[in-house]
């Protein structure tokens, strides 16, 4: 039952994917539901105005322009946690908005260019965990971190806003389907 | 109201904005980078008047996001003001908008209400005196605003001709 649809996939990329994930039951109903949407994005407005507000604080001590004199691990151990939290009901929110029209989303720039650089700020966050962050026993302290993590900050900061950009741009520019 | 948004609809600086398609979504993603500004900093001084994150006192981190509190407000105002007076009849009629307005002159005074007792009363804040249970009230009550800010931001764009 399962190898048809997945075979059908496999010869003609994504777009089968995406045609059968806009007639499940979940893309109908955000779709034709006159609250649904709404409700989907004002959430996702609040979720990812933390995000970026919270992983600011972070990136801000990275590049020197904030909370200098705190420890770094003290900044991440309070605030990182309710990041994550808040990423992932945005990420939630996101999917469930992308389920609505997935066809639309997928051929639309802004999309496409957003996830592009959410993609490009996983990796900064995986170097920064992996890499990075493993000598912070000698820059925790320090008002002046070393050139790769202040890098990684701001290198954070410049992605976030290019998503909030390309976010609002979507809803300029996408044609429904 | 209508009159109002009439009026500013057809004045030369509205139809300017509207004319330059790139401007609206620009204003709108700065005025979402200050709400994030805002809504993080009042999400992380109430999350340390509820208890976590006690590495500083309630007052040092009032201080530490206190003024990107209030920069943030500007900026949203700003932001704000230019994009009611491009699409007046967008906002100003408008049911979500004209509750947007409300919850802000509420959080606007809830949020002063805990800077001004912050600086008169600073133990209450601290969670070492009585006080406290009105204390984090308070704060849960200011986030709770600015959450429902945002939200009714976001629903003016689908409470049109309701």
């Amino acid at each position: 039952m399962v190898v048809a649809p997945l075979a059908a996939i496999a010869l003609s990329g994504p777009t089968a994917l995406l045609d059968m994930l806009s007639t499940t039951q979940l893309s109908v109903f955000i779709r034709e539901s006159a609250w649904a949407f709404p409700t989907i994005e004002s959430t996702h407005v609040v979720a990812l105005a933390l995000v970026i507000g919270t992983i600011a604080i972070i990136d801000l001590r990275l590049v020197g322009w904030a909370s200098r004199h705190r420890p770094y691990i003290e900044i991440s151990g309070e605030v990182l946690p309710w990041t994550w939290a808040a990423f992932a009901v945005a990420a939630l929110s996101g999917f469930l908005m992308f389920t609505s029209q997935p066809v639309a989303y997928w051929a639309n720039l802004a999309f496409r260019l957003k996830i592009a650089l959410l993609l490009i700020a996983g990796a900064n966050v995986l170097i920064f965990h992996l890499l990075t962050c493993r000598s912070v026993a000698r820059w925790n302290h320090a008002p002046s971190v070393p050139l790769p993590a202040r890098l990684a900050g701001m290198l954070s900061l410049l992605l976030w806003i290019a998503v909030v950009f390309l976010g609002r741009w979507i809803g300029f520019t996408m044609t429904p389907v | 109201m209508a009159a109002l948004a009439q009026w500013l609809d057809a004045t030369a600086f509205s139809q300017a904005v509207r004319r330059a398609a790139w401007l609206i979504p620009l204003l709108q993603s700065v005025h979402i980078l200050a709400i994030a500004a805002v809504l993080s900093s009042v999400a992380m001084i109430g999350l340390r008047i509820a208890g976590f994150g006690r590495s500083q006192t309630v007052a040092a981190t009032a201080g530490r996001f206190a003024p990107w509190l209030w920069i943030g407000l500007i900026v949203l105002a700003m932001t704000g003001t230019v994009l009611i007076a491009a699409e007046p009849k967008r906002s100003l009629p408008n049911a979500a908008f004209q509750l947007k307005m409300l919850l802000l002159v509420l959080a606007v005074a809830s949020a002063t209400t805990m800077a001004v007792s912050l600086r008169k009363h600073p133990l209450a804040w601290e969670g070492n005196r009585c006080g406290g249970a009105a204390a984090r009230a308070l704060a849960a009550l200011t986030l709770a605003l600015w959450c429902a800010i945002a939200i009714a931001g976001r629903w003016i764009a689908y409470a049109q001709d309701t």
